[in-house]
């Protein structure tokens, strides 16, 4: 999936550093070590710039283009910064056959941004997700931890309206 | 002792209609009501019927509320709990006989034909609760099967019962064990594949919210069966509430020495270890999830050797599916000839299906193996919403296929879904009606599939993209007869050429959708029309003449200003420039705009 070409520059704090030292000291004599401290970097952090990786290939001994490579082959690792509200729409087969297609053209129209980008004031950040399992509920979108289920186009201004404070 | 307890279903599909502020009300009532030492809120697993959620159950009576909101509670709870009177204006409605009696839930059509195997626990037990698993005889089949039986037995009983893979390919899980057993190595692996990436599927996280521990006591009998002490359960990180449940789960088992080190003091060790998958579908593929494990991208490797031989960490390894794992414990308990008594001739045992699409009860149903289709869509699913016609269903995800209506009456097993082209899959079940574009739907997963191809072998990475081109061709109308040809064509080569099981099986949607309905593509080709309604570069939208009355409202929002008329005159949509956003028809009041 395309992603933003936005550079944000990179603000970690010391505090964040040595979280993620005490994470890489946890894993590192575990096997495979590499996935499941990216995954709690990307917790500290909230995505996974090359500043973040380089203390990881030098904490876990793993060379940084190894590292890139696993960061960009996994769709949930992300080289960006997310919005403040991350919106995903299920394209998952039981939401698209409900018209999940259509929901997420119109986020895309409303918001004036492509998936895998984010808004220019930083705020929703859009894409699209494989099945999050609520099929029963289809068509799904998620707006941060909140869900959205049985939805039809006309009712997204008015959710999106709940975030614009 | 409690006099009531009160099930509300905790699954994914649950929560995600708000079973957690049901909880928290329902609590809080309680209390308020003084019933907090009669009444206990248990929060379960998947009950199945995803599709009236949030779902709860009050026993001892069994009354099953569906749709449960939070401001129905406070009845519920003065009513039904303190005074004893059901409030039957909540009550899922089919339980309510005529004569206003109340029937049983297993008597109901979505409950009446299904055969709970692999979901027996689910939405019956606290799963975060070990206690409640062994209430259920959990880890006995353990317990019998270190103390009992030797490896060699326990391998036997899983191949008498005639129990396949329930990932999608059906191999036997009891010669997958054996090959294990066989190999020699000191260091050998039990995995879990819990990555289930195909969309619409939704079986696995059911167990694993509903009945982990059912998984963990199956893999220490895999475990003690190859003579393995480490096993790993690879589950995607899409599924927030089954990682945490199985961290409780493992944690507790861990506690009552039912793993680690010694267990039931028979000298035999078991460890358990949890991985997140991170957004890999090819991950789902055997040799992609042990490469990832090891912390790399997720690429398959060649076959032979197979897993079985050198898998994880070079290792020997068994790598079973959620649910193979979830029927494990009941065939050690019950015997193999009780499993067996169950499904068809080469397929035995149960299957659960997880319904979506058109389908008005959505949700997971689990059926013996030879259950017709018919019977899935009519009878358990209650049919298709507004009276539509049955067009196909999708089993088997991005590398199945679909069951068109004339095939409606097969019995569903491994070896009939293959012999119309489809697949078993690990159990998506998506129906579709006539408002659904079978070339749309091929398209839809052939994107899935390019995106979500690893790039190692040329004849996915490539060979999808060109498929897909030539599908988009299709749907704007710009195709020959000449392509269909040429699209079958490269179908077969990508089928014979790809590495793994994703390139091998990525042209089935487009082979089955063109097999049973060519004529379909036809239309895109020759016509230039998409009979079901949905490929865009197909359709024109039209003002009704008779319906418009000048308002003016269309014009306003149209983003590429293709619509004109005066105040209160009919209004005309400027072919050319529009560009069938859909905009206009979901503004106008009056349903004057039509697509065709």
């Amino acid at each position: 999936m395309a992603k933003s070409n936005t550079s944000v520059p990179f603000k970690g704090t010391k505090e964040q550093e040595a979280q993620l030292m005490q994470v890489i000291a946890d894993h590192k004599e575990q096997p495979g070590a590499l996935m499941p401290v990216l995954q709690q970097a990307q917790e500290i952090y909230g995505y996974l710039p090359l500043e973040v990786q380089e203390m990881i290939s030098l904490g876990l001994d793993i060379p940084l283009e190894e590292v890139y490579g696993v960061v960009t082959f996994y769709s949930q690792f992300s080289l960006y910064p997310k919005g403040q509200y991350k919106i995903s729409v299920c394209l998952g087969t039981a939401c698209y056959v409900k018209g999940s297609g259509d929901i997420y053209d119109k986020l895309s129209r409303s918001l004036g941004i492509k998936g895998g980008e984010c808004t220019p004031d930083g705020k929703f950040s859009l894409e699209a997700c494989r099945c999050i399992g609520a099929c029963g509920l289809a068509p799904v979108m998620t707006i941060n931890d909140d869900v959205y289920g049985r939805l039809s186009v006309d009712e997204i201004e008015g959710i999106l309206a709940k975030y614009q404070d | 002792m409690f006099r009531s307890h009160v099930l509300v279903c905790g699954g994914t599909g649950c929560t995600s209609s708000g079973s957690e502020q049901i909880v928290a009300t329902l609590e809080k009532e309680i209390e308020r009501n003084g019933l907090k030492d009669e009444v206990k809120v248990i929060k379960t697993g998947c009950f199945g019927l995803c599709a009236l959620g949030p779902i709860m159950i009050v026993y001892p009576e069994g009354s099953f509320y569906s749709m449960v909101k939070p401001e129905d509670i406070p009845e519920i709870v003065t009513e039904h709990l303190l005074k004893g009177r059901i409030v039957k204006r909540l009550l899922y409605q089919e339980t309510v006989q005529d004569d206003d009696t109340i029937e049983s839930l297993n008597n109901t059509n979505f409950y009446k034909k299904q055969h709970r195997v692999a979901l027996r626990n689910c939405g019956v037990i606290n799963p975060e609760n070990i206690d409640e698993y062994i209430g259920m005889d959990g880890y006995q089949a353990l317990g019998k099967v270190l103390t009992e039986m030797t490896p060699e037995q326990v391998i036997q009983v899983i191949l008498d019962s005639g129990l396949r893979g329930r990932g999608g390919a059906g191999f036997p899980t009891g010669r997958k064990w054996s090959f294990a057993r066989a190999s020699v190595n000191e260091q050998k692996y039990v995995c879990c594949n819990a990555d289930e990436g195909d969309p619409g599927a939704f079986m696995d996280r059911s167990v694993l919210e509903g009945d982990p521990h059912a998984v963990i006591e199956a893999m220490a009998i895999a475990g003690y069966a190859i003579g393995a002490n480490q096993g790993y359960i690879y589950v995607r990180a899409e599924y927030p509430i089954a990682v945490k449940r199985l961290q409780i789960a493992i944690d507790q088992a861990r506690e009552y020495g039912l793993l680690g080190k010694n267990i039931f003091d028979t000298g035999f060790d078991f460890n358990l270890e949890l991985r997140l998958g991170a957004g890999a579908f090819v991950c789902g593929e055997e040799t992609a999830l042990m490469t990832s494990i090891e912390g790399h991208r997720g690429e398959p490797r060649c076959r032979p050797p197979f897993p079985a031989v050198k898998g994880l960490f070079g290792k020997p390894t068994v790598l079973n599916n959620v649910e193979t794992y979830a029927n494990i414990p009941q065939i050690i308990l019950n015997g193999p000839e009780w499993f067996a008594s169950m499904g068809t001739e080469k397929s035995k045992g149960t299957k659960v299906f997880a319904l979506g699409g058109k389908i008005n009860n959505t949700g997971l149903v689990e059926v013996p193996m030879g259950t017709t289709l018919r019977e899935i869509v009519e009878e358990i699913g209650g049919g298709i919403p507004g009276g539509k016609k049955f067009k196909a269903a999708q089993t088997g995800g991005p590398s199945g296929g679909c069951i068109p209506a004339e095939h409606i009456d097969i019995p569903i097993d491994y070896d009939n879904l293959l012999s119309i082209g489809s697949m078993m899959g690990s159990g998506g079940l998506i129906v579709m009606d006539e408002d659904t574009c079978m070339v749309d739907i091929a398209k839809f997963f052939l994107e899935f599939t390019v995106d979500e191809s690893c790039g190692k072998c040329t004849p996915c990475r490539v060979g999808t993209k060109r498929l897909l081109e030539m599908l988009d061709k299709i749907t704007k109308g710009n195709a020959t007869l000449e392509d269909l040809d040429k699209l079958e064509e490269l179908c077969h080569y990508i089928k014979e050429n790809a590495l793994c099981g994703l390139g091998q099986t990525a042209p089935n949607p487009v082979l089955s959708t063109l097999h049973y309905f060519r004529d379909e593509y036809v239309s895109h080709i020759v016509d230039k029309k998409c009979p079901a309604g949905v490929c865009k570069a197909l359709l024109s939208y039209e003002i009704d003449p008779a319906k418009c009355k000048g308002c003016t409202l269309c014009s306003r929002i149209c983003p590429a200003s293709a619509i004109s008329g005066e105040v209160k005159k009919v209004h005309t949509i400027d072919k050319q420039k529009c560009v069938k956003c859909g905009a206009c028809m979901e503004k106008c009041r009056f349903g004057a705009i039509v697509k065709k």
